[in-house]
């Protein structure tokens, strides 16, 4: 049966079928989202030129004469009105031509390279599979891509268009840049009248105190479990993490209540007193794990020359800790920036909104879906600026505190 | 001669290095159980309570102090009134009292009844209070020109009430009703459903997903970094922005996806993705795995790329293709970093709040139970019924932990 299968124009038309769909796919999703004009992919057409351009690719492989080939037959046949990307009216003629020649370079070029290992014939396992895995990593890149920039992109781009463009065609997000200035207005409008600037700074001032808590009360706490010996060690590392299994909405209720008795709802003193103690468990975990790596002599060496412990934290531990530092303080502070439940049960009050509490109030009926997209660029590219500059600490933070989510 | 013996129990030097661990771990302790422990407690405690949203509020009794009349020329006669109210309309106030300092220059013509006047210093006593009950207190007065010259702010010296009011949280109180509540009909066993849907589909869902994007990135490559980077972003970005972009994406009437299924023929009408079932249960665990696959992505990859390639290589000599080396080498390898993933991931997207609650805000089947704690708590305002959610809740953690550790105890680090 397998081995049946294992024919080299069999799995050339096939793999060349599915991957000169996947592009018209995207080309046509591409060409909408771009123009705002509509572009539909053929089915039936663009399996049956990728088929046949992938049975070709077996005898002859010049990527380039095979792309101008394609492109020749899949813009005569678009121009038909039987192309692998077809058109709605009023789409030009250039648009259509640069759909179809588009697909029969996105099609052909990487086919030659995905059946590369393919003969006439039957064909070993290893080649087989050599194209089944070009073949899924081709389609990996584009799926997973598309998958993560299209809410990015939607979101952005819907932040410069008005109710009435959005309502009229849903495709079209081609800027208008004869608006000049115009088109950022809804963001002029979040800054001068929803007070989004003091949100910001709200946001950016509690974040920050909850990183110089958490790291104040975690790198004690972590120091002793990573290094002091002490009854009852083993289980208070583990019960750390079992505290990370309680649910913020099973803590949230109870702290409304006692929150709204003390008075302490509404305040931004209350918000900066929880944020903490949810990242501390968190925090303390991600320390321990690194102070842990660290040589203990140098330490001990620092006792032996008549430091006492908590100079030996100071002057030695936390100095050879620095990176591990910066990416608990990373981390911290995107869990602290992107809160959004307890923001939302504790403040009503407009003048000490954070800036997810601030979001969360556009999302009404009486506020264009611009504002709310504006406020939601506004709430991710601080996190988005800083996760790009600093990725290697990020990316380090992540993986070593396991990371609530 | 005595033989020396090792000695026993703990030392001077241990004990002072026990002590000082206890210190360091102090604050967090206690903070933790301060924030963690008691609303715990206070949970278990407020879900055999019958008590709503408005009983927060303690009944108490509220005082408003006025002079009506006017009085504008030495020798006017006006009126000094205090009103009271039971602030509840449910709860009596019992022994109720104002004491208030009457301001000076004020020539007083007559006391009610239930007070008496001592000088400047009056006293009421009012007795009880039946739920809404409002009571008014008048002072005949006369002023002068003392009196309006200085023109003293009655609020300086605020009439002080007192009373008794029977408190909901204190008491001893106690009903089964809210458990009756949330376990009542078909509405239990279909937030359960949803619950457990989205709980096993999302997690198992990212696993695969986040697996399939280390294999693509298991290799050197230019840019490496940069999309390593880019998959990360749903995870980064805050869920309040990405949800609604989502929401925004999928509209019905002005999101692009629905018209671009609609323009490549795929579907006739916009379909409604978060607002009708079962569309909409489907569209939250998709958001999840899609929001969720770069943490299991960069633990498997972290992983992966730690795997010593020595085997690999013999693996090579032998003949095995790349199907069999993945099969039977790589998914080996890396089942200890799957399975640790599948149980956090399993218990954390059990707790998962945020993400329904702005997409669908439970509705449409996708209520699930961490949904229903603020659906009872907040949208129907029965505190006490939420919070029975809540220990339903734990009683689940519960039973995954001891599981958790179980394992855990054979899994080596996380």
């Amino acid at each position: 049966m397998m081995r049946a299968l294992r024919n080299g124009p069999l799995t050339a038309a096939v793999i060349g079928g599915l991957w000169a769909f996947t592009i018209a796919i995207i080309v046509a999703v591409v060409m909408s989202f771009s123009t705002g004009e509509a572009f539909r992919p053929f089915f039936w057409v663009s399996l049956g030129l990728g088929a046949v351009t992938g049975l070709i690719t077996l005898y002859y492989r010049d990527a380039r004469v095979l792309v101008a080939a394609l492109a020749v037959i899949s813009v005569g046949l678009g121009a038909a009105g039987a192309g692998a990307i077809l058109v709605g009216e009023g789409v030009s003629l250039t648009a259509l031509a640069l759909a179809n020649a588009g697909f029969a370079l996105f099609a052909a070029w990487p086919l030659v390279v995905i059946l590369r290992s393919l003969v006439p014939g039957p064909v070993d396992k290893h080649q087989w599979e050599e194209a089944v895995i070009r073949f899924l990593t081709g389609f990996g890149y584009i799926f997973f891509t598309t998958a993560v920039l299209v809410p990015f992109y939607v979101m952005i781009m819907t932040s410069l268009k008005n109710q009435q463009d959005l309502l009229q065609n849903p495709l079209d997000f081609t800027i208008d840049f004869s608006k000049g200035w115009g088109l950022l207005r809804s963001y002029f409008e979040l800054f001068g009248d929803f007070g989004f600037g003091s949100y910001l700074w709200t946001s950016f001032y509690v974040s920050v105190l909850t990183v110089f808590i958490t790291l104040a009360f975690s790198i004690p706490g972590a120091y002793a479990v990573a290094r002091l010996r002490f009854k009852g060690r083993a289980a208070f590392g583990r019960s750390i993490l079992l505290i990370y299994m309680v649910p913020m909405i099973v803590l949230a209720l109870p702290i409304y209540i006692v929150f709204s008795m003390t008075g302490l709802r509404n305040t931004i003193i209350g918000i900066v007193m929880i944020y903490p103690v949810t990242t501390i468990p968190v925090a303390l975990y991600m320390l321990q794990g690194y102070f842990r790596g660290l040589p203990a002599e140098v330490e001990e060496a620092g006792l032996m020359d008549g430091l006492n412990r908590l100079q030996v934290i100071w002057k030695i531990t936390l100095p050879l800790a620095l990176p591990a530092l910066a990416s608990v303080s990373l981390y911290v502070f995107m869990i602290a920036w992107n809160e959004f439940l307890l923001a939302f049960m504790l403040l009503d009050d407009p003048a000490k909104f954070t800036l997810t509490r601030g979001v969360a109030s556009l999302n009404s009926s009486e506020v264009p879906r611009q504002h709310l997209m504006a406020g939601a660029v506004i709430a991710t590219i601080p996190i988005m600026a800083l996760f790009l500059g600093l990725e290697r600490f990020m990316t380090k933070g992540l993986t070593a505190g396991s990371v609530k989510g | 001669m005595t033989t020396p013996v090792p000695p026993t129990g703990t030392g001077p030097l241990a004990k002072r290095e026990a002590r000082l661990a206890w210190g360091l771990l102090f604050p967090t302790i206690f903070s933790v159980s301060l924030v963690v422990l008691l609303p715990l407690l206070a949970i278990f405690w407020v879900s055999f309570k019958p008590i709503g949203l408005e009983d927060l509020r303690p009944p108490e009794s509220v005082v408003r102090e006025q002079l009506r009349g006017r009085p504008a020329a030495d020798g006017d006669a006006a009126t000094l009134r205090y009103r009271i109210r039971n602030s509840s309309q449910k709860e009596p106030i019992t022994g109720v009292t104002i004491t208030d300092r009457l301001p000076e220059g004020l020539a007083i013509m007559s006391v009610d009844a239930r007070c008496d006047l001592d000088g400047l210093a009056l006293f009421c006593d009012l007795g009880d209070f039946a739920p809404g009950q409002r009571e008014n207190i008048e002072i005949e007065v006369t002023v002068s020109q003392a009196f309006l010259d200085a023109d003293p702010d009655l609020d300086d010296t605020p009439a002080i009430v007192t009373g008794k009011g029977k408190n909901i949280l204190t008491n001893a109180e106690f009903t089964l009703e809210n458990f009756a509540r949330i376990f009542d009909g078909d509405e239990f066993w279909a937030v359960l459903y949803a619950t457990m849907f989205y709980t096993i589909v999302g997690t198992v869902g990212a696993l695969v997903v986040g697996l399939f994007a280390a294999l693509l990135l298991n290799k050197e490559f230019r840019g490496k970094g940069l999309v390593r980077g880019l998959y990360l972003f749903p995870y980064v970005a805050p869920v309040i922005a990405v949800a609604f972009s989502w929401v925004t994406l999928f509209d019905p009437f002005s999101g692009s996806v629905n018209a671009l299924l609609v323009q490549m023929g795929v579907v006739e009408s916009p379909i409604n993705f978060f607002g009708q079932r079962p569309q909409a249960l489907v569209m939250v665990t998709v958001f999840e795995i899609w929001r969720y696959f770069p943490l299991s992505f960069l633990f498997i990859l972290a992983r992966m790329q730690s795997i010593d390639t020595d085997m690999y290589e013999a693996a090579d000599m032998d003949g095995a293709s790349p199907f069999q080396k993945f099969w039977y080498l790589s998914l080996p390898m890396l089942l200890g970093i799957l399975s640790v993933l599948f149980l956090l991931r399993f218990i954390w997207t059990f707790n998962k709040f945020d993400d329904i609650f702005l997409l669908t805000g439970g509705s449409a089947g996708t209520r699930t139970l961490t949904v229903n704690v603020y659906e009872q708590a907040f949208a129907v305002s029965n505190i006490g019924a939420g919070a029975a959610v809540a220990v339903v809740i734990f009683g689940f953690l519960l039973a995954f932990s001891i599981f958790f550790f179980k394992y855990m105890s054979r899994e080596e680090g996380l």
